[in-house]
């Protein structure tokens, strides 16, 4: 023990770390922070310190090369000692990371704490959000995978929307005129090198202004920010009501983060590491590409924007965002803190959170993308056969031949890009069917020059069996009183 | 630390400080001055080398025919995926360099020649000749067979190369990744606001 003391003394004595160091620990915070609602910005720290460890470990094995990235990940999986372990905390990390990000962005809007004299804490914090999403990103491109080999295409397409320097943009993006070896090259060195450098940096500069300026404490209605006495306010508090943040707010943040690493250890260890799926080949064309978990609400964005004014959304959308971020604390940097008192803002929140939940929901089967096999994959539900003329079955099967079911569902499979057929003959009569086929409407594309008329009879004929039994089919008033026979045989069985 | 506890010792005397200070003053101007040239000549090759592959003299000159094999290998009214490597390639680009595209050939020597990448944000549309379509699987872009634009986002049809048929067989100008502002045709480089470029 005694030896232990000598030699700290020996390196206190040349480092002089030991005071400043104890007196940063036990700098007073208010009693109020001690509190469970202030662990998140602490366990995103410890999750990217976790990130900087297994990255340098993938690093180890990993090769940065068009040709061999995909292989080299093959080896991780299956053949490096842990190496799909270490793979698959990198993967969960990433995910963890923004979670925790995201939620501590939540905390700190709903609390106010970007406000005066805490605005830089949030820009900078701003930031720190954008290089966390980069990464996550970025470190999907280094999983060179179809996924990645597509997604940088997309990459490519949106950037390629810029006006005047679209072109420019793509090439200095992709490192060269092609996806190919040099953008694997350009992206690992922003995934290892760069942003995590500035990473680093921002989150010094980060942690240093929560030293300097206090954590903000817990708000109270009625308790209103004001630049002249704010910070005299705040020292007040942390002097009559302070505690030392070692240990008594600290050991929240120790527990929390113990959970979030044994969590992050359990995902890893139960759900496996995240791909690679196919290889990056482009000449297979048979994929269907899919954004990592936290972009899906872009893909989702992006299917339903209108299609005119896409190009505008896609090249303002995001710097109007990020500028009104930035510009928040300079906006609103005084003022109530409590939410009570900040309905606005907290029902923007609200509105934010739950559009980006919805988007991320729908990507989860993504309605508008066609299902590409239904066709051949999918078959007629027999109950829709069942007592049907030859020619109504001839139309179903024009119906599979077609393609119709990649948009189309029939008792609820296939596509959802259009809608269900199940009861199609409710909502449109036979001559507008013939119609919609031929020419298309909407969404839909015109089949006139790839239905001969027999297929085109049959199809029709099929679709206008599909009503509930016990509902009438479509009909066209006009001609009511011409054609007195009804349009469908009384002794049809119900689908 | 108060001022007066500390003896100033080994300081000039005022009036040779003040002779001095001219000198320093322009030690520290030059200093910077060196510095701020040396900094430009040093940042000036390397923003050149990570924005070199934006050059446009540089990509124009990656352009270039390559062929598709020979033409019978696209039957009259079929339209066929074709692939070909790209004519810029480094050694260690693996399969990415092998490029895939669609070819219709309408007549003995009438073909159309499509890139495989939506023009709405870039995935491989896939070829249906049961109903003669083309399909995007990402936001369920869909083309007609002659590339014109059916239904669904894409801001115009797809992208066509430029092609030629020399000595039996497919040639097409390829290179670069197609994309609105990258179009591998010229042609149809200025009717992006047309729903068809066919």
């Amino acid at each position: 023990m005694r030896l232990i003391k000598d030699v700290a003394e020996w390196f206190d004595q040349r480092l002089q770390l030991g005071k400043p160091l104890k007196e940063t620990m036990q700098h007073p915070v208010p009693r109020s922070t001690a509190s469970w609602a202030y662990v998140f910005g602490s366990a995103s720290l410890t999750v990217m310190a976790l990130q900087f460890v297994t990255g340098i470990c993938l690093a180890f094995v990993y090769v940065p090369s068009a040709g061999q990235a995909w292989t080299s990940l093959q080896v991780l999986n299956q053949q490096q000692s842990f190496g799909w372990f270490v793979r698959s905390l990198h993967g969960w990390g990433s995910n963890f990371m923004v979670a925790l990000v995201l939620v501590h962005m939540v905390q700190v809007f709903s609390f106010g704490a970007y406000k005066y004299p805490r605005e830089l804490t949030w820009i900078v914090g701003i930031f720190l959000l954008l290089m966390t999403l980069g990464m996550a990103f970025t470190g999907q491109v280094l999983r060179f995978d179809q996924d990645a080999y597509w997604g940088l295409g997309i990459g490519a397409s949106v950037i390629g929307r810029t006006p005047l320097v679209g072109a420019p943009l793509v090439h200095a993006m992709l490192g060269g005129p092609i996806i190919a070896g040099e953008t694997l090259s350009r992206f690992f060195a922003i995934h290892v090198f760069i942003v995590p450098a500035l990473l680093l940096a921002f989150v010094g500069v980060h942690l240093l202004m929560v030293l300097k300026l206090g954590v903000n404490e817990w708000p109270m209605p009625g308790r209103v920010v004001k630049r002249s006495t704010y910070l005299q306010e705040y020292h007040e508090l942390t002097r009559k009501d302070g505690v030392p943040f070692v240990p008594d707010a600290f050991r929240k943040d120790l527990v929390f983060s113990g959970v979030i690493i044994l969590a992050l250890v359990a995902c890893a260890a139960l759900f496996g590491p995240f791909g690679p799926k196919g290889p990056p080949d482009p000449t297979v064309v048979q994929t269907v590409p899919r954004p990592d978990f936290f972009f899906l609400w872009l893909y989702a964005a992006l299917a339903l924007l209108p299609p005119q004014m896409e190009t505008t959304l896609l090249l303002v959308g995001p710097v109007l965002a990020i500028g009104f971020l930035i510009a928040l604390p300079l906006i609103s940097g005084t003022g109530e803190k409590h939410w009570s008192r900040r309905p606005f803002a907290i029902l923007s929140l609200l509105v934010i959170i739950v559009s980006l939940a919805a988007l991320t929901q729908l990507s989860a089967y993504a309605p508008w993308s066609p299902d590409m096999d239904a066709w051949s994959s999918t078959p007629v539900p027999p109950k829709f056969l069942k007592g049907r003329s030859a020619l109504e079955r001839t139309g179903a099967v024009v119906l599979q031949a077609k393609q119709c079911r990649n948009c189309h569902a029939l008792g609820g499979e296939g596509g959802r890009r259009g809608p269900a057929l199940d009861t199609v003959a409710t909502r449109l009569t036979g001559d507008e069917l013939v119609r919609q086929v031929l020419q298309g409407r909407g969404n839909m594309p015109a089949y006139g020059k790839n239905l001969s008329p027999a297929e085109t009879t049959a199809l029709v004929a099929f679709l206008k069996t599909l009503h509930p039994a016990n509902e009438a089919p479509a009909r066209d008033s006009s001609l009511v009183g011409v054609v007195a026979a009804p349009q469908t045989r009384p002794d049809a069985p119900s689908p | 630390m108060p001022e007066t506890t500390r003896k100033p010792e080994g300081v000039p005397e005022p009036s040779t400080a003040a002779q001095k200070v001219p000198r320093r003053q322009m030690l520290i101007t030059l200093g910077i001055a060196l510095n701020v040239v040396a900094g430009v000549l040093f940042a000036i090759p390397l923003v050149g080398y990570i924005f070199g592959p934006s050059k446009r003299k540089e990509i124009r000159k990656e352009l270039s025919w390559i062929t598709l094999g020979s033409l019978a290998q696209f039957p009259e009214g079929e339209t066929r995926l074709a692939t070909y490597r790209n004519p810029f390639v480094r050694p260690w680009d693996g399969d990415t360099a092998n490029i895939p595209c669609w070819v219709r050939r309408i007549s003995p020597d009438q073909v159309q020649v499509f890139a495989i990448n939506c023009t709405h944000l870039g995935c491989p549309v896939r070829w249906f000749p049961q109903s003669g379509l083309f399909m995007c699987p990402c936001h369920g872009g869909v083309y007609y067979a002659d590339g014109a634009r059916a239904s669904g986002p894409p801001p115009r049809g797809l992208f066509q190369y430029d092609y030629k048929i020399e000595g039996g067989e497919l040639w097409i100008k390829a290179g670069e990744v197609p994309t609105l502002a990258t179009p591998p045709s010229q042609a149809c480089a200025d009717q992006l606001r047309r729903r068809a470029c066919a």
